[in-house]
């Protein structure tokens, strides 16, 4: 399934459908493509207040740090982190059902390419920013740490987290899970990742949801706000269906 | 994620380096200035690698001796060697006669390809991190640099350097094996003229940058080069250090560094903000700041958050 989903996002179509999406700002060879796939028929456009904050340059294109706020925005539902380029584009599809619209994760990046966020308002309406990142690497970065270091099983789902308040009735989270995020693209080695984390108060209600994608990195980790204080709770899920679970705040 | 190839397929049609690879004409131009008698020092630029600057980022240090001159770090590519030899052959009528290198990054060992590995020494920790992350430098610099790369091959040193005195051509160096900036940093004592070529252990109005080090290891570095008396410090990057604050700044900075993002992951933090927490107006004079500093949150955040995060 991710072949079909790699072979799809290198076939440039001359022939995409006409969109209601605007002209890219970025020039992406991919922007059609994937705008026509993620957002359908639904209104875009580029909006200066999602925030996509990313570094100067790719120092690990296995780690590539990319934070989003669009805090500026009212009635978030969803947003989409994904690089244009990427064999796997989307990385994360977080819903902030109680939550800030604010995430930061890191990603795997595969060559030059868009990093974007698309963020869906109440409305409908998908708010894109984004910048391009030139994945070349800096001079003095080391090759790919591979997990042919072999003991990544021993450390599988080891859960850290730590959580601090934001602003009134806040609370930011971080969590990191020790996983290979395996993409399938590596010969020999199927696809095993992070699928799905939820987040919930003490009372049991949802606070945000998140589909996540092998193109996050390595040992996943998330930071995030969420509208509640107190006991907090989350889990993560892998494509084996083991469960991470932890507690913060209690 | 083996995706490499395939991404240089794509990379053809869209990286700006190829781009400008089709009508390459670039040339090295090294530039020596004589700090003391018989001895160069050739800069770098102090910026990033770039295809623009060719990777000549690293300082060079050039030795006249009566065997042939010696060259302290080569360079980035095998263009860049040749044209630091000669330069090297024009200031002291000889060639070079010994290549040191004084650690395994691309920018100050690469140019090793220019000479017979037999002349190349450095110290074996240096050939043991080449061993390792040689290809993988090569593939980055050929990525980043295009033809400014041609011909360029890793070599491994073949003469290994020790902790102690040494001669060559008549010249006396006292060498320093040390450790910090990376697994094995060379640093040399031309006692003729108090010179002392520090490598990337010593940083000068440029920030530090931070791959491969250990802090601890590095600040007992500078204390072991701070006792050693020197009258000049030729420094990895930035310009020659005539009062020997170079070392100093360079400890200060890699301080700072530490402490600040070590409050960053105890803050919570993300990599991206911490890469964006101000710089203290002291280090408004050197260059790549803000650039280094990024770097050096995506080489220590991780571990930092696996030490200070609470595990559940
Ligand atoms: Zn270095």
């Amino acid at each position: 399934m991710m072949a079909k989903l790699m072979t799809a996002a290198l076939l440039v179509t001359a022939s995409a459908p006409a969109l209601a999406a605007p002209a890219d700002p970025l020039h992406s060879p991919m922007w059609e493509h994937h705008a026509a796939r993620l957002f359908g028929k639904d209104a875009v456009v580029f909006d200066q207040r999602v925030a996509v904050r990313i570094p100067e340059i790719a120092e690990n294109q296995r780690i590539f740090p990319v934070t989003v706020d669009a805090r500026a925005l009212p009635h978030v539902r969803r947003i989409v982190l994904f690089a244009d380029l990427n064999p796997i584009p989307v990385a994360v599809d977080y819903a902030p059902t109680g939550a800030e619209p604010f995430l930061a994760t890191r990603i795997k990046l595969d060559q030059r390419t868009p990093v974007r966020a698309a963020v869906q308002t109440e409305d409908g309406t998908w708010h894109v920013g984004g910048s391009w990142i030139d994945a070349a690497g800096g001079g003095c970065s080391a090759p790919p740490v591979s997990r042919v270091k072999g003991d990544w099983a021993d450390h599988l789902g080891e859960v850290r987290a730590g959580q601090w308040p934001e602003k009134a009735g806040e609370t930011r989270l971080r969590m990191t899970f020790r996983h290979p995020m395996d993409t399938g693209l590596v010969e020999n080695i199927p696809a095993y990742n992070i699928e799905r984390l939820t987040l919930r108060d003490d009372s049991g209600r949802s606070l945000g949801e998140m589909q996540i994608f092998g193109s996050v990195a390595e040992d996943p980790a998330f930071t995030l706000v969420v509208k509640a204080t107190g006991a907090i709770s989350f889990e993560a899920r892998d494509t084996a269906g083991l469960r991470f679970p932890g507690k913060v705040g209690a | 994620m083996k995706l490499q190839r395939r991404a240089l397929l794509l990379a053809g049609l869209l990286a700006p380096a190829a781009a400008i690879a089709e009508q390459f004409a670039g040339k090295y131009n090294p530039l020596a200035e004589q700090v003391a008698d018989g001895l160069w020092m050739v800069r770098g630029a102090d910026e990033a690698i770039g295809f623009a600057n060719g990777g000549a980022i690293a300082n060079s240090a050039i030795i006249a001796t009566d065997a042939g001159a010696v060259l302290f770090d080569p360079g980035v590519s095998r263009e860049h060697g040749r044209a630091l030899g000669a330069l090297a052959q024009k200031l002291t009528g000889k060639a070079v006669g010994r290549v040191y290198i004084s650690h395994l990054h691309p920018d100050h060992a690469m140019g090793a390809a220019a000479f017979d590995p037999a002349i190349v020494h450095a110290l074996p920790a240096t050939r043991a991190d080449l061993e390792r992350d040689g290809e993988g430098f090569s593939d980055a610099m050929y990525r980043l640099l295009a033809d400014w790369m041609k011909g360029t091959a890793v070599v491994l040193p073949q003469g290994d350097v020790t902790e102690g005195q040494a001669e060559f051509g008549g010249r006396q160096f006292r060498l320093m094996a040390l450790k910090g900036h990376s697994g094995g940093d060379l640093a040399l004592l031309d006692e003729a003229t108090g010179t002392l070529l520090a490598g990337d252990l010593v940083f000068h109005d440029r920030a530090p940058s931070t791959p491969h080090a250990s802090l601890p290891d590095w600040r007992a570095s500078l204390d072991r080069l701070a006792a050693m008396p020197h009258k000049l410090l030729v420094p990895g990057h930035g310009p020659l250090d005539r009062d020997g604050s170079a070392i100093a700044q360079t400890r200060d900075w890699l301080g700072w560094v530490e402490q600040t993002l070590h409050d960053a992951v105890a803050h919570g933090l993300d990599m991206s903000e911490a890469g964006e927490l101000p710089i203290p107006p002291r280090f408004s004079t050197l260059k790549a700041a803000r650039y280094e500093l990024q770097r050096s949150v995506s080489h220590f955040y991780p571990r930092l958050e696996a030490e200070l995060l609470p595990k559940l």
